[in-house]
């Protein structure tokens, strides 16, 4: 599998790509508070692929709009690529959303009157990519997730997969540095679903991109990433090494 | 994002809720065509009524009037300036010379007097003025009978409709309708008049040596002249309708006599009794001057410089100037009530942008998830108002000339069956046409303002969780 949009390889692997201190993200209710985020502190180091795992309102989502850039913390930091997030005026924080992180989602949020070619370009419009390279990028970009053939066709004509492999172009188009992924595979039946953590795991693998993916399926996650990081009401409840990376260290202690 | 792509998604998303779009669209259309079709009523009304008077040859006219004469107009002005007696003398090297100002077209003198005109043996009194060549365009001559002059020496006359019904021994009957001018002409023209005149001659020498006073000027030299009856047979070549002179009151013309030929007739003009006691040269000198302008804003600079040669001088300056606010004040109302239906369009912008970002708040949120500002959301809202707004004021252009075209065509349907002649008074100029697209998508940008700050604020994690 090869990768869309030549996302930049991660020359940070191994430094810190995300750092979270106490971070916190409270929604007010009516009268009561409710604690989505409560104090939650963990680090990603560059290159790495990380689950994040919890039953729905675990917060895990939260976070991963914190990371985002998509909503701002009640207080704590979260700084990515050295850069605290929180501290980032709105402008900032639509460029680092437009030009550091791509994201993909549950619904695969492609624009439904726009074809997948123009979904595609969208993000390079807004970061003001030359016209006439555009159309060269986004076709490159869609022939490497298979959909070549797909290009102007509109999403309501394609399959979930297909959508998704579309938004996943979409999300590395830019190229950035990090992808998160809010339950990828959720709206998928599980073939399709498979093709497409392989193919994140391929980012991951031969780009060395930073990935942080939100699910609350334990198998996938122990299957495809290399931490897991366990979310209950907002707070960090366990962070441990994904079994296959336990068993490839324990074979590569044989080894030695 | 730059403007192509903006102009670019801001039409894909117009077409994508076309019908909707079409109608708000058609709404500031409709608004446009109001307001352009008001205006071009007011400013077609007010050109009609300038060209109406331009040719009535009252807004470009000045006259002049020497300080001697003291029935002058305005005295207000005059109390600064010499007393009458050492005012200057208004002959022809002055007329010459106003003639040379900036802005002036022409300056003719005012030659008027009153006369017996023999027709058929029969003697009528009437006072008799001259016209210059240029008062062919005026407005009095439109429905003449018969021609204007055929050069300005030929021995012809124009008399006015009044005077032919004195000749024909026809008085108007009280409540009857007027005569028609067409069935005075037709005996009168070609006919001879014989106007009786009194000539001035300037005589060889002094009838009367100068007089010895201790105080008079030693070059003071009395002016002699001697006054001859004579006679001229003038040809009626034209009977006009309209009182060319009616503004000039009781001392209006009836017949009327080409300017060069009354010139060398040196009829004895009032005034010439007053400059004789004076030093006079042999240069005619005249009661007043008109002096025509190229145009009726010049009037008041013109006047300035003729008062500063010392005259009195006189024009309809103020009725122009309040003729102007009179419009002023019917294009800011006529504008008003053709906005009014603008502003409602532009509450339909407002209705159909917010409509629109409740439509597509999650594609909103789509956006900002992949790196779109603030900034580029709000433009893009914008950019919708904008091109609704210009694609409106085009349309609306467009309905508002034709609108212009259609009450054009039947007000000259009606006016042709009442027997008068057909008008223009619809103007739409080309920056009547500019301003309304200009100001259609002023309104347009205005009306998005709310929505595309709205759109913009949202926040993209509940926009994204909304289905």
């Amino acid at each position: 599998m090869r990768i869309p949009g030549n996302p930049q390889a991660s020359s940070t692997s191994g430094s810190t790509a995300i750092h979270a201190e106490a971070l916190c993200r409270h929604y007010r209710m009516g009268e009561t508070v409710i604690r989505a985020v409560d104090g939650v502190s963990l680090e990603v180091r560059g290159g790495e692929f990380v689950a994040l795992l919890g039953t729905s309102g675990s917060g895990k989502s939260s976070v991963l709009n914190l990371i985002a850039g998509l909503d701002r913390p009640t207080s704590g930091t979260v700084v990515v690529q050295g850069r605290d997030l929180a501290k980032l005026s709105r402008e900032e924080l639509a460029q680092y959303r437009l030009r550091t992180v791509g994201m993909v989602f549950q619904s695969f949020n492609l624009i439904a009157s726009m074809t997948l070619a123009e979904n595609v370009e969208l993000p390079m419009r807004f970061a003001e990519v030359d016209r006439t390279k555009r159309d060269a990028l986004a076709r490159e970009a869609l022939t490497r997730v298979g959909l070549q053939a797909r290009m102007n066709h509109r999403p309501s004509e394609l399959s979930g997969g297909e959508q998704q492999r579309a938004a996943l172009a979409r999300a590395l188009i830019n190229r950035p540095q990090l992808l998160l992924a809010d339950e990828p595979t959720g709206n998928l039946d599980s073939r399709t679903g498979t093709e497409i953590m392989n193919m994140i795991h391929d980012f991951n693998q031969q780009m060395g991109m930073t990935i942080v993916m939100v699910t609350h399926e334990r198998a996938l996650a122990e299957r495809y990433a290399q931490r897991m990081i366990f979310l209950a009401d907002g707070k960090v409840v366990g962070d441990e090494a994904a079994p296959a990376v336990i068993a490839n260290a324990g074979a590569e202690g044989a080894r030695l | 994002m730059k403007l192509p792509d903006l102009t670019e998604l801001a039409m894909r998303n117009l077409r994508e809720s076309f019908l909707r779009n079409s109608l708000t669209t058609i709404g500031i259309s409709v608004g446009v065509a109001s307001l352009v079709a008001m205006l071009s009523l007011g400013i077609g009304l007010q050109q009609l009524a300038s060209r109406r008077l331009m040719k009535s040859g009252l807004f470009d006219t000045v006259v002049v009037s020497s300080r001697r004469d003291l029935r002058g107009f305005g005295h207000d002005e005059e109390r600064n300036a010499p007393t009458p007696g050492e005012s200057r003398i208004l002959d022809e090297p002055t007329r010459q010379e106003i003639e040379r100002l900036p802005n002036v077209l022409e300056a003719y003198p005012d030659i008027r007097f009153i006369t017996e005109l023999r027709y058929e043996d029969k003697p009528h009194m009437t006072m008799v003025a001259a016209l210059p060549e240029s008062a062919k365009s005026n407005d009095a001559f439109e429905s003449l009978q018969g021609h204007y002059f055929s050069t300005d020496t030929a021995p012809e006359a124009v008399i006015q409709k009044a005077f032919a019904e004195e000749l024909l021994g026809k008085a108007p009957k009280a409540g009857t309708d007027e005569t028609n001018v067409a069935q005075l002409a037709a005996p009168l023209l070609g006919k001879e008049l014989t106007m009786r005149y009194a000539q001035r001659e300037a005589s060889p020498s002094p009838a009367l040596p100068p007089l010895k006073t201790a105080e008079a000027n030693a070059d003071f030299s009395g002016a002699a002249y001697s006054v001859v009856s004579r006679e001229l047979k003038v040809k009626i070549v034209g009977v006009a309708d309209l009182d060319p002179e009616s503004m000039r009151g009781p001392t209006r013309a009836r017949v009327f006599l080409p300017l060069k030929l009354a010139e060398s007739l040196h009829v004895m003009q009032p005034t010439d009794l007053r400059e004789i006691s004076h030093a006079v040269s042999d240069q005619p000198v005249y009661s007043s001057v008109s002096v025509r302008v190229k145009n009726p804003s010049q009037i008041r600079t013109v006047e300035d410089a003729v008062k500063k040669m010392g005259f009195n001088t006189f024009s309809i300056l103020d009725a122009t100037r309040s003729m102007q606010q009179f419009f002023a004040v019917l294009d800011l109302f006529l504008g008003i009530f053709g906005s009014l239906a603008l502003a409602v369009a532009s509450i339909g912008i407002v209705n159909t942008l917010v409509m629109a970002i409740l439509e597509r708040r999650r594609e909103i949120g789509i956006m900002k998830a992949i790196g779109a500002s603030d900034g580029d959301v709000k433009k893009l809202f914008f950019a919708e108002a904008g091109a609704m707004g210009i694609l409106g004021g085009v349309v609306g252009v467009v309905l508002g000339w034709a609108i212009g075209q259609v009450i054009n065509l039947g007000t000259n349907v009606y006016l042709k069956r009442q027997s008068l002649p057909p008008e223009h008074f619809w103007a739409v100029p080309l920056w009547l046409v500019g301003a309304a697209i200009l100001f259609a998508f002023i309104v347009s940008l205005l009306s998005g303002l709310y929505p595309a700050g709205r759109a913009a604020r949202l926040d993209p994690v509940q926009a994204l969780r909304y289905e």
